[in-house]
C-alpha cells in the first residue's frame, strides 16, 4: 500500500477500535488512561486484556505481511529515557494523549481535547525543531 | 459475570485492532512521527491521514452512541465529565508533546512496539510508566 493509503487504513482501524470500546464497553480508548489505571491497579482484567491485544497487533502484522512494522530510532538512550518520562508524566497530568484527546476528543468535539491537541502538537513541533537544530 | 467476560474479550479485540492499525499506519515508527512534526524541515504530512481516518470512524461511533441508552456490556457510558480548559490540561499536554517530539513515541506505539523487543522501546516504555506513576502517586491531587 502507498504512503497515504496505509496511514488512512490504519487510522480507520484505530477509529474502529475506539468505537468498539465505546459502544460495547462504554469506555474511552485512551492509551495513557488505560496504562495509567492499570499501573494503579484499577480495572485490571479489561485493561490488561487491552494492553495484551495492543502488543499482539504488530505480531498479526508480521503474520500477514511477513515482516515487522518499520521502526527507526535515532535518539540516544538517555534522550529516549527522558522523552519516555515526559510522555508518561505529561499524558497523565493532561488527562490524555494522542488517542484519548486526539481521536476521541476530536470525535466528541470536546473543546478541552481540542486545546490539548493544539498544545501537544505545538510542543511536539518545537521539540523536533530543537532536535534538528542540534543536528539530530 | 457474563458481561465481565464480554468486556474482557471486547478489550482484547479492541486492543488488537488498535495495535494492528498502529502497525499499518506507520505510527510505530518514531522517525516517521518526527518527520510529521518537522514542519519547518523535511515535513512528511502522511501521518495526518492516521488522525483523519481515526477521527472519521470514531465520529461515526459517536453518532451511534447517541441512539443508545447504555453500552452493550455495561450499565452506563464512562465518558469524561470535565470541560475545564485549565492549567493542568495545558501544562500536561505541553509536557507530553515535548516528550512525543523528542522520542517519536506516544503511549500506544510505545506499548505496541514492545513486541519487537527493541531495547529502545523497552527503555521508553519503562520510563513512561515511571512518569505516569510519579504523577499519579505524588503529583495528582486526590480529588476523584
Amino acid at each position: 500500500m502507498n504512503t497515504y493509503m496505509s496511514p488512512l487504513a490504519g487510522g480507520m482501524l484505530i477509529g474502529l477500535s475506539a468505537a468498539m470500546l465505546l459502544l460495547l464497553n462504554g469506555r474511552i480508548a485512551g492509551i495513557s488512561g488505560i496504562v495509567g489505571r492499570l499501573a494503579q491497579g484499577i480495572g485490571i482484567a479489561t485493561n490488561t486484556a487491552f494492553v495484551i491485544g495492543l502488543m499482539l497487533g504488530p505480531v498479526v502484522f508480521l503474520g500477514l505481511f511477513g515482516e515487522w512494522p518499520t521502526i527507526t530510532i535515532t535518539a540516544s538512550l538517555p534522550l529516549i529515557a527522558g522523552a519516555g518520562l515526559l510522555v508518561g508524566f505529561g499524558s497523565r497530568m493532561g488527562s490524555g494523549c494522542t488517542s484519548g484527546h486526539g481521536v476521541l476528543g476530536l470525535a466528541r468535539l470536546s473543546p478541552r481535547s481540542m486545546a490539548a491537541v493544539a498544545t501537544f502538537l505545538a510542543t511536539g513541533v518545537a521539540a523536533v525543531a530543537i532536535l534538528k537544530g542540534f543536528g539530530g | 459475570m457474563k458481561s465481565q467476560l464480554a468486556q474482557v474479550l471486547t478489550a482484547l479485540a479492541a486492543g488488537l485492532v488498535f495495535g494492528f492499525g498502529l502497525s499499518l499506519s506507520g505510527m510505530l515508527d518514531p522517525a516517521r512521527v518526527q518527520g510529521f512534526l518537522d514542519i519547518f524541515g523535511a515535513w512528511d504530512p502522511s501521518l495526518a491521514f492516521v488522525l483523519g481516518g481515526a477521527v472519521a470512524v470514531a465520529t461515526a461511533g459517536m453518532q451511534i452512541l447517541r441512539s443508545m441508552d447504555r453500552p452493550a456490556f455495561d450499565r452506563t457510558f464512562h465518558l469524561p465529565s470535565s470541560n475545564a480548559i485549565d492549567r493542568r490540561l495545558i501544562v500536561g499536554s505541553a509536557i507530553f508533546g515535548a516528550g512525543w517530539g523528542f522520542g517519536g513515541f506516544c503511549p500506544g506505539p510505545a506499548v505496541a512496539s514492545l513486541s519487537l523487543g527493541l531495547i529502545q522501546s523497552v527503555i521508553f516504555a519503562a520510563f513512561m510508566l515511571a512518569g505516569m506513576m510519579l504523577h499519579d502517586r505524588y503529583v495528582a491531587r486526590r480529588t476523584s
